[in-house]
């Protein structure tokens, strides 16, 4: 058993948890953060995918002791103020969600994506840096368009910003 | 038409919760004490269990018991069952073997549950299952259907000799056999359906609460539809009686089919719980869920098209071999029966139809309905036999087509199914322009000056969605009605609460129901809330599957809402001492027509229930139910066309174009149902190119267990689609509406392996289309 502590959605937490448990399961089972889902456990989906240390992450590969002292955020810390993120909203608007499972991993990986290309974000660069999270339910389609909506949409704040 | 109302584009309700991870899965669930289970599987396809030893698992830390199959026996528990009774051509039953939620003599499949161990956490329980000693002596193993029928084989089920469960038929064998005899020229083809997995996102999950003080059972359950799980686990498992048995599917992760039936780990968790005293909760493990989901396709059929010397087809005859797995899962028997053979028509008008359908017992795990169920596997069949057929004709595969198709409406089929209204030339028409369809020649000369193979393929498609009128569905051997109910309760303060049997696990019935609603009263939709998935909340409901929510359950809330609509005229024409045959209702409130008389809608529900002043004799409240029997089924069809193209070195096929056109009817929220589309095109796609679950015939371990060995799409094997509709209202419900959910998936991967057919100049090719099998049909072509 280990104590372990971190920061998660900027609130320092703490727990005691087997050696062996996954930090997807931290996350869920000792945080009661059940936003973060488990649609494999063996790194292929996606639906886990968290930010650590401002990178995104499969939560399902990396130990619980393993992100001692980390900053995490998961999907509940996205939205501020009860204003939906950029990214959440423009999920919303294209329809870019079904069944919702795998949503909050694809959004926290949109999030990443967003961040590291901004507004000069393309279709083929979505598609290809989706590779590690699976949709069953939307074909894709309007994920792909949500995701190009929210980087113009956000590389334009930026830029009116800057 | 109201900017919230029916035909608009609302963003759904339902998408806050899930995008703030908000959302409540089964496995989200937690209520206080509460243990977790993990089920001892087999690790053999086929083997006699001599014991069982769970001495030393049950001494392991944090273990609470460990329970297996004679236990369960022992306490009354029943086998799992097939609702759906088919008989066979010489009139005797089908062959159910039992199938025990914890297999107590005889495991059949790799997964087989043997036993179940409740333990503190996951991991716990994970260890003492380790530990659980069983004595298995492994028997010899079929998997493959054509084999099991064989003599010699190994023999599954006591019940069924040469592991058949039925040999079926349906249409007329002598009339067929006649025209194919004096036809102009018969295609003969040979036609696989590889077997599925439907991979919904959300693993099975199950959370059993058995409260000994009111002798109460509560499952929370991954389910597509919770009254029937009730009602199954009550009248044939012997779990508990009805009125102590809460079934609740709350966020439901993706069913597709894969979460329709009543699987043994619900009822082991209820169980289990009132033997340990604890609620237990079970969550499947991706892998579990490759072994023991049920699976879907997995036909092998031959196919005998004739035609005269017009090229209009005078007959068909299909004869196939379904495998149904280990044992015959819920639906199973109605799937490659009359979801699939009363489809052969196709969208063309065929004089004479017959088809024989053997469904075989194999070492693998059960079968059952996957989306489209059945439709799938009849439109492959056909759309690749009508390719077939124009290349061997010399005709455009638009040509045969047309000459082909019905055009006049109402059409009876010579396999039961009487087509209501359609247009198929239209979508065809719509297609084609949309793919540029007669600019393929040059674009295929580009593609060949690069190097590569290019390639055109459609596929016209028809379902029959809206299962169905309960009359006919019982003649037919069903053994439920498959109507479906609402409840519409107004508030007092004129907030509507709309109960419904529908259940929605990714379809957005939050948001299309409550459209319906505000275009009936003209109130916002907000103020509406749907009210789905628990069998306290809504009284009775038959589920969500073939794309029956919105022909079906969306007919019975429009019938509801006519009764509410009754009334409300009724206090308002009281109210304002009008007649009620004046009264209209608009934007949220009731007017005397001509007049400027108005009570808004909020005061008449208000009205309804302070009960000061109404209507002599009238009833307080105002709340109304209604049951809805479809009288027909649906006929969603529309045509798909793709276009490929194909590395000759590599096999690599890219899909550089996919266009459907469909025609589903009146349409409530086009957003939603262009996301129905895309997701069905998803898993069409999928079933093509990529996916496929496979067995060591050897030994029937099953070799596709984990998202590395099984194929899923992702976003990059996928094109953006382009997808329009165009709409021929359904004459058979109140909406006008016809069902969307499968079409993508049922019409797709005729469309693709035409295309890849059409690129490499080569017909003989099996899905899925993986490069390596591309490569070897495009240089076996030259
Ligand atoms: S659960 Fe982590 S990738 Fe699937
Ligand atoms: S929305 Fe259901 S898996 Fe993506």
């Amino acid at each position: 058993m280990a104590k372990i502590t971190m920061t998660v959605n900027g609130r320092q937490v703490s727990g005691t948890c087997d050696d062996r448990t996954l930090l997807v399961h931290f996350i869920r089972e000792n945080l009661g953060l059940t936003g973060t889902h488990v649609g494999c456990e063996t790194s292929q989906c996606g639906a886990c995918v968290i930010h650590m240390d401002g990178l995104s992450v499969k939560s399902c590969s990396i130990l619980a002791v393993q992100a001692a002292g980390s900053s995490i955020t998961t999907i509940e810390g996205l939205a501020k103020d009860g204003e939906l993120h950029p990214v959440q909203a423009a999920f919303k608007a294209h329809h870019g969600l079904q069944c919702g499972f795998c949503t909050p991993g694809m959004v926290m990986t949109a999030v990443d994506m967003i961040a590291r290309h901004g507004s000069k974000l393309d279709e083929a660069t979505v598609r290809a840096e989706l590779e590690g999270n699976i949709c069953r339910c939307t074909g894709y389609h309007n994920i792909v368009k949500a995701i190009l909506a929210a980087a113009t949409e956000m590389g334009g704040v930026r830029q009116a910003a800057e | 038409m109201g900017i919230e109302g029916i035909g608009a584009r609302v963003a759904r309700k339902e998408d806050k919760r899930f995008l703030t991870g908000k959302g409540r899965y089964t496995d989200d669930m937690s209520v206080p004490g509460m243990k977790y289970a993990i089920f001892v599987r087999s690790p053999h396809a086929h083997a006699k269990i001599k014991s069982i030893d769970a001495m030393a698992a049950k001494a392991m830390p944090g273990v609470i018991d460990v329970l297996d199959g004679k236990q369960l026996t022992a306490d009354g528990i029943g086998n799992l069952i097939c609702g759906w009774m088919i008989h066979s051509k010489d009139g005797s039953p089908m062959k159910m073997g039992a199938w025990r939620p914890l297999a107590d003599q005889t495991v059949r499949y790799v997964g087989d549950a043997v036993a179940v161990v409740v333990a503190d956490s996951v991991n716990e329980a994970r260890d003492a299952a380790e530990a659980v000693l069983v004595d298995y002596e492994p028997l010899p193993v079929v998997t493959d259907p054509v084999k099991a029928l064989a003599d010699g084989q190994p023999q599954l089920h006591p019940e069924a000799p040469n592991n058949l469960i039925f040999d079926w038929e349906l249409g007329d064998a002598t009339a067929t056999d006649a025209a194919i005899a004096a036809a102009a020229h018969v295609t003969e083809v040979k036609i696989v359906n590889n077997r599925l997995s439907p991979n919904a996102m959300e693993p099975r999950a199950a959370l059993g609460i058995y409260d000994s003080g009111d002798d109460h059972y509560t499952c929370y359950t991954t389910s597509q539809n919770p009254h029937l799980a009730r009602l199954v686990m009550s009248a044939f498992y012997n779990v508990a009686p009805e009125n102590k048995l809460r079934v609740i599917a709350p966020d439901v992760g993706g069913g597709f089919g894969s979460k329709i039936y009543i699987y043994p780990e619900e009822i082991v968790c209820l169980w289990a719980s009132k033997r340990t005293g604890v609620p237990v909760k079970w969550t499947c493990d991706r892998t579990e869920a490759f072994m023991t989901d049920a699976h879907g396709r997995d036909h092998v059929s031959t196919v005998k098209m004739a035609f005269d010397s017009a090229n209009k087809i005078t007959a068909l005859k299909v004869d196939t071999i379904a495998n149904l797995g280990a044992y015959m899962s819920l639906f199973s028997s109605c799937v490659p029966t009359y979801l699939y053979a009363t489809l052969l028509s196709g969208q063309y008008d065929i004089p004479a139809i017959h088809a024989n359908v053997r469904t075989v017992y194999t070492n693998t795990a059960p079968v059952d309905a996957y989306r489209g169920a059945g439709r799938p596997e009849a439109t492959y069949l056909l759309e690749r036999t009508m390719e077939t057929a124009a290349r061997e004709l010399g005709l455009s595969p638009a040509e045969l087509r047309r000459i082909n198709f019905i055009r006049s409406f109402p059409h009876q089929t010579p396999v039961i199914m009487n087509y209501d209204a359609g247009d198929y030339e239209a979508s065809l028409s719509a297609a084609m322009a949309a793919a540029d369809w007669d600019g393929i020649a040059a674009r295929k000369a580009e593609a060949e000056r690069r190097g590569m193979k290019r390639g055109i393929g459609m596929s016209c498609y028809i379902e029959a969605c809206g299962l169905a009128p309960s009359s006919a569905v019982g003649s037919l051997g069903a053994g439920v009605g498959l109507w479906e109910s609402a409840e519409v309760r107004v508030n007092a303060v004129g907030t509507i609460e709309v109960m419904t049997g529908s259940h929605s696990h990714g379809q957005g019935h939050e948001t299309t129901f409550a459209q319906l609603v505000a275009d009936r009263f003209g109130v916002p939709i907000d103020s509406v809330n749907i009210v789905h998935g628990d069998t306290d909340k809504v009284q009775m409901g038959m589920g969500t599957y073939g794309s029956r929510s919105g022909a079906v359950g969306m007919s019975a809330v429009a019938k509801a809402l006519d009764k509410v609509e009754a009334k409300a005229k009724k206090i308002a024409a009281h109210l304002m001492e009008a007649d009620e045959s004046d009264i209209v209702i608009e934007n949220g409130e009731l007017k005397v027509a001509g007049t400027d008389k108005s009570v808004p809608w909020f005061q008449m529900s208000l009205a309804a229930y302070t009960a000061h002043n109404l209507p002599a004799g009238m009833e307080p409240g105002l709340k109304e139910g209604a049951f809805y029997d479809p009288s027909n089924f649906t006929f969603p069809a529309g045509c798909y066309i793709c276009e490929v193209e194909v590395d000759p070195d590599t096999g690599q096929t890219e899909i550089v174009q996919f266009v459907a056109a469909d025609d589903f009817g009146n349409i409530i929220n086009p957003m939603i149902v262009e996301g129905q589309v895309h997701g069905g095109l998803a898993q069409g796609i999928g079933q093509a190119l990529l996916e496929g679950v496979h067995y060591d015939p050897d030994n029937g371990q099953l070799l596709t267990a984990s998202y590395q060995d099984y194929a899923m799409p992702r976003a990059d094997d996928l094109p953006s689609f382009k997808v329009s509709t165009s709409n021929t209202p359904c004459p058979n419900n109140p909406l006008g509406v016809k069902g969307c959910g499968e079409a993508g998936a049922i019409g797709s991967p005729p469309a693709l392996i035409n295309a890849i057919t059409d690129a490499i100049g080569n017909n003989a090719l099996t899905m899925p289309a993986t490069p390596e099998k591309v490569w070897a049909a495009a240089h076996a072509a030259n």
